[in-house]
């Protein structure tokens, strides 16, 4: 979206401009993607025929509305990793959280409706628990947990991060405390003594607000929440990339020490783009719950963070676009190569790692660029 | 064919038959087991009968009653009539007279109950005891010993004190005293009952605690209480030091186990710099390289079976030091200075290496067995067991680990890796081939992760999944050691290694894990650097 006539500059040298938050291909791009979620996915899911060739499947709709909560995952590691140079191996763990949040509201709206015909989610009757722990006080609220999804996952990613970054722990040394720190969690998740469901989490979703969920309206109006939470994050990390804020964290990426001797404070401006990168995990798990309909520890596993990492590099690292397009290609061909070969899955995700690294550090995007640059 | 219960009359009539018999072979032979003996101890009532046998046993010299009490404990006794006959092999002995008898669908099974049993057993343990090898009074010993403290009889106390009196193994011996004292815990007499309390109590043996509780409920003497609760006070004191040691050792056992998980990846994280995540693939390599050995010697060598995993560590070694040394020359040369880059190809890498094992050989976990000189392991302090396995692999965690520092410190090849990891260029300029050196550190590294396969194989499963559980506990150790630090490693594994065994005695395994897992992400923010921390102008690097 850049001017194609100006010759490319090496990335740590470009003069930030304060141009418009999009340019006219950018704003015209952004309201496509905008109208195919909101108004034509619907109209191909909910009106169109299920024999006609244009009509989109309830699958593809549950996939497609899956891919977008890890666009929104992708998104956010690319901020803190192709902006501010921080790689989290440790999203997983925000992305669980959010998920948490949402399934223990989901979980209380099952009612008495689960196998057990109990107030208590089913796990627990089965554990013989006789009230709900303390953790689950405000669970029946939607409110409450809109609020949570929020916090809970900021409130993890502020304390650990104050903490990490005001230690000035950086490169490999962060990624491989934000892994201990997931691989914690994952083992505290996994106890049933946590009252989370321990290695099952929770499944057998009935109804969100009174809702039944397992109706293609319901699966429609997700799918259209999470488009617009994906459009409305990347228009957001757009100014945000582009604000002051943004030019000292890209400052901080490229030399952090020279940063310091401006006069800057690095730990603040880590600190937000941090937290806000985790919140952003967050409302992705928590939107990504009801419409895949089970959240468990696996999520937290050291391959689930180091995944949304892949997504952003394949897409190119440091443009905004790239890591959207990366989610969706990389689980594009996931769930192709999951069904037809399943054997091949982790040889094409291992061969993307190695070839991503080696041939393209720039991603697709780059990629992209550079023939267009070629062609110019 | 199971005879009647009942059978009086077939059993007179039977003895008047055989009579003539039997008195004319009784003459010639044992004067001790008369007729009526070997009548009672094969009908007799329960407690007639143990009164018997443990007559008959301290009869040292009477082979024929000897024999019926094996016989008995083989449950090789049948009566027939008035005559008790020992059958082996469908032929039928007197076992008064040893003459050979036809066996008659008259002939009854003798019926043994438990405490029969127990009895029997005591009384054959103690009449080996008298002459036999030092082997055989040992075992013999034990078995007495057992008997006596499951349940202490004062039945018993003739047998013990005559083979006390015999000519003993000192060992036996010991064992033997220990079963008198137990049997005297109960006895009449109060200054006997003092004496074995303490003797109980010098012991230091967990198995005595049971018997000194017991006796401690029912005592009214209060000496004999006083040296009751001060004997199992001495004794809980020892099995306490017991615990406390085996809980160290498996805290040792722990850290020389992740010492090797790291000692690898010390060399190509501490040392050259390079994340690599798929170390634990490489340990999966060596453990898969171990089962291969294991399999080839099954099939064509089964005699050297014992000893495979000598051929096995230098085949687990090269075959993972391969597959680093390809991985290093394919991959990881072009992104020397991006650690992040690196962490992810090399991620990459291991995803591969793990779904190919899995084409290969199968999802499933395959079966490595260990060596029988592995199996099993050595008592200390009663309750102190030191499984081999456990033994051999801090043995030889320590082994690499002085082997690994001699090459790093006293060879070329340490000399041109320490040089090139200080400083590339001026290295370079003194005529050291760093591209070589590099591959070669890197398959070094990548090999002791094989050589701590082999060890893993010999207490885990092997599987495609192998690695994935070491990979994180690996990090943890070097980096909490401090990048670049091999003594700092050792320090982190076996810190590691105890403090987490050390939780879990109070707060389980998984709060344990968890807890390590914080207790070093909070290290980590007071040094960053690790426990041993590079000064220096390479510090910043």
């Amino acid at each position: 979206m850049t001017n194609m006539t100006t010759p490319p500059v090496p990335a740590s040298v470009t003069l930030p401009h304060a141009g418009p938050l999009l340019t006219r291909t950018g704003w015209s791009a952004f309201a496509v993607a905008l109208l195919v979620v909101c108004a034509v996915a619907p109209l191909l899911n909910l009106f169109v025929p299920e024999g006609s060739a244009f009509h989109l499947s309830d699958y593809m709709v549950g996939l497609l509305g899956k891919i977008m909560c890890y666009a929104i995952c992708a998104l956010a590691m690319d901020l803190i990793w192709g902006y501010t140079g921080i790689l989290s191996l440790g999203h997983g763990l925000f992305f669980a959280l959010g998920g948490y949040v949402m399934g223990m509201y989901l979980m209380r709206q099952i009612g008495t409706d689960g196998n057990y015909k109990s107030e208590l989610p089913d796990f627990m009757v089965f554990l013989d628990w006789k009230e709900l722990p303390w953790h689950w006080a405000l669970s029946d609220s939607f409110i409450a947990t809109l609020l949570l999804i929020v916090l809970v996952p900021g409130a993890v990613a502020f304390v650990f991060g104050y903490f990490a970054f005001r230690s000035r722990i950086k490169g490999v040394y962060f990624s491989i405390i934000t892994q201990a720190l997931t691989f914690a969690a994952l083992l505290l998740f996994f106890r049933n003594e946590t009252g989370l469901g321990g290695n099952n989490g929770f499944t057998d979703f009935k109804r969100i607000l009174g809702m039944p969920l397992a109706t293609q309206n319901m699966r429609m109006t997700l799918f259209v929440l999470t488009g617009l939470t994906l459009l409305g994050f990347f228009l957001w990390a757009r100014w945000l990339v582009n604000s002051k804020f943004g030019r000292v964290l890209q400052a901080v990426r490229d030399a952090e020490s020279r940063v310091m001797f401006c006069g800057y404070n690095p730990l603040p401006y880590k600190l937000t783009i941090w937290t806000i990168s985790a919140v952003m995990c967050g409302i992705a798990g928590a939107l990504y719950v009801p419409q895949v309909g089970i959240i468990n520890p696996g999520e937290m596993s050291t391959a689930a963070s180091i995944e949304i990492a892949v997504w952003a590099a394949v897409g190119g690292r440091a443009t905004l676009v790239g890591p959207i397009i990366g989610a969706f290609i990389v689980n594009g061909a996931k769930s192709w190569l999951t069904v037809t070969f399943p054997e091949f899955w982790l040889y094409f995700l291992g061969a993307l790692f190695i070839a991503v690294t080696l041939w393209m550090p720039q991603g697709v995007v780059g990629l992209v660029k550079k023939i267009r640059g070629a062609r110019a | 064919m199971r005879p009647c219960p009942h059978f009086s009359g077939r059993l007179l009539h039977s003895a008047l038959r055989l009579l003539a018999v039997g008195c004319l072979a009784a003459s010639g032979l044992a004067h001790a087991l008369t007729p009526a003996d070997a009548q009672v101890l094969a009908t007799g009532e329960s407690d007639e009968r143990i009164a018997t046998l443990n007559r008959l046993a301290v009869a040292t010299d009477d082979k024929a009653a000897a024999t019926l009490i094996q016989a008995m404990a083989d449950e090789a006794v049948r009566v027939q009539g008035t005559q008790v006959l020992i059958v082996r092999d469908e032929a039928a002995v007197d076992a008064v007279t040893g003459e050979a008898v036809a066996l008659t669908d008259e002939a009854q099974d003798v019926t043994i109950n438990n405490r029969m049993r127990g009895a029997l057993e005591t009384a054959l343990a103690g009449m080996q005891l008298v002459g036999g090898d030092p082997e055989r009074q040992r075992e013999a010993a034990l078995s007495l010993q057992r008997g006596s403290f499951d349940e202490p009889d004062v039945a018993q106390l003739p047998l013990i004190e005559r083979a006390l009196v015999a000519d003993l193994d000192p060992q036996a011996r010991q064992t033997l005293e220990l079963a008198q004292a137990a049997v005297l815990l109960a006895s009449e007499d109060e200054a006997q009952r003092l004496a074995a309390a303490q003797k109980l109590g010098e012991t230091r043996k967990p198995e005595v605690r049971p018997l000194l509780l017991q006796r401690l409920e029912s005592e009214t003497s209060t000496a004999v209480k006083g040296a009751l609760q001060s004997s199992l006070e001495a004794l809980d004191r020892t099995l306490a030091i017991g615990s406390a040691l085996a809980q160290a050792f498996t805290g040792i056992s722990l850290g020389s186990i992740l010492l090797l998980a790291a000692l690898g990846l010390a060399i190509t994280y501490g040392l050259m710099g390079v994340i690599n995540m798929a170390h634990g693939e490489l340990i999966m390599i060596g453990a898969y390289a171990t089962w291969g050995v294991q399999a080839l010697f099954r099939n064509y060598l089964p005699g050297a079976f014992d000893w495979y995993l000598l051929a096995a560590l230098p085949v687990a070694f090269m075959a993972s030091a391969l597959v680093g040394a390809a991985m290093e020359r394919t991959v990881i040369r072009f992104l020397y200075g991006r650690p992040l880059e690196t962490l992810l190809a090399t991620w990459g890498i291991s995803l591969v290496l793990m779904q190919g094992v899995r084409s290969l050989f199968g999802a499933q976990n395959v079966g490595v067995e260990n060596p029988s000189w592995m199996s099993g392991g050595v008592t200390l302090l009663g309750n102190l067991n030191l499984p081999w396995n456990r033994i051999v692999i801090i043995g030889f965690a320590a082994a690499v680990l002085i082997g690994v520092t001699l090459l790093i410190t006293r060879t070329r090849l340490g000399l041109f890796v320490r040089g090139v990891t200080q400083n590339r260029p001026i290295a370079s300029c003194m005529g050291v081939n760093t591209a070589r050196i590099d591959t070669y550190a890197f398959a070094l590294g990548s090999g002791i992760a094989g050589l701590a396969g082999c060890a893993l194989s010999q207490i885990g499963n092997v599987g495609p999944d192998l690695g994935q559980n070491y990979i994180v506990d690996s990090f943890m150790v070097v980096v909490l050691g401090g990048v670049g630090q091999l003594a700092g490693t050792v320090y982190a594994a076996l810190g590691l290694g105890l403090l987490n065994k050390f939780i879990e005695g109070w707060a389980g395994a998984v709060l344990a894990k968890i807890a390590v897992l914080v207790f070093i992400i909070v290290f980590i923010q007071k040094r960053p650097q690790g426990i041993f921390a590079m000064k220096g102008r390479s510090a910043e690097a």
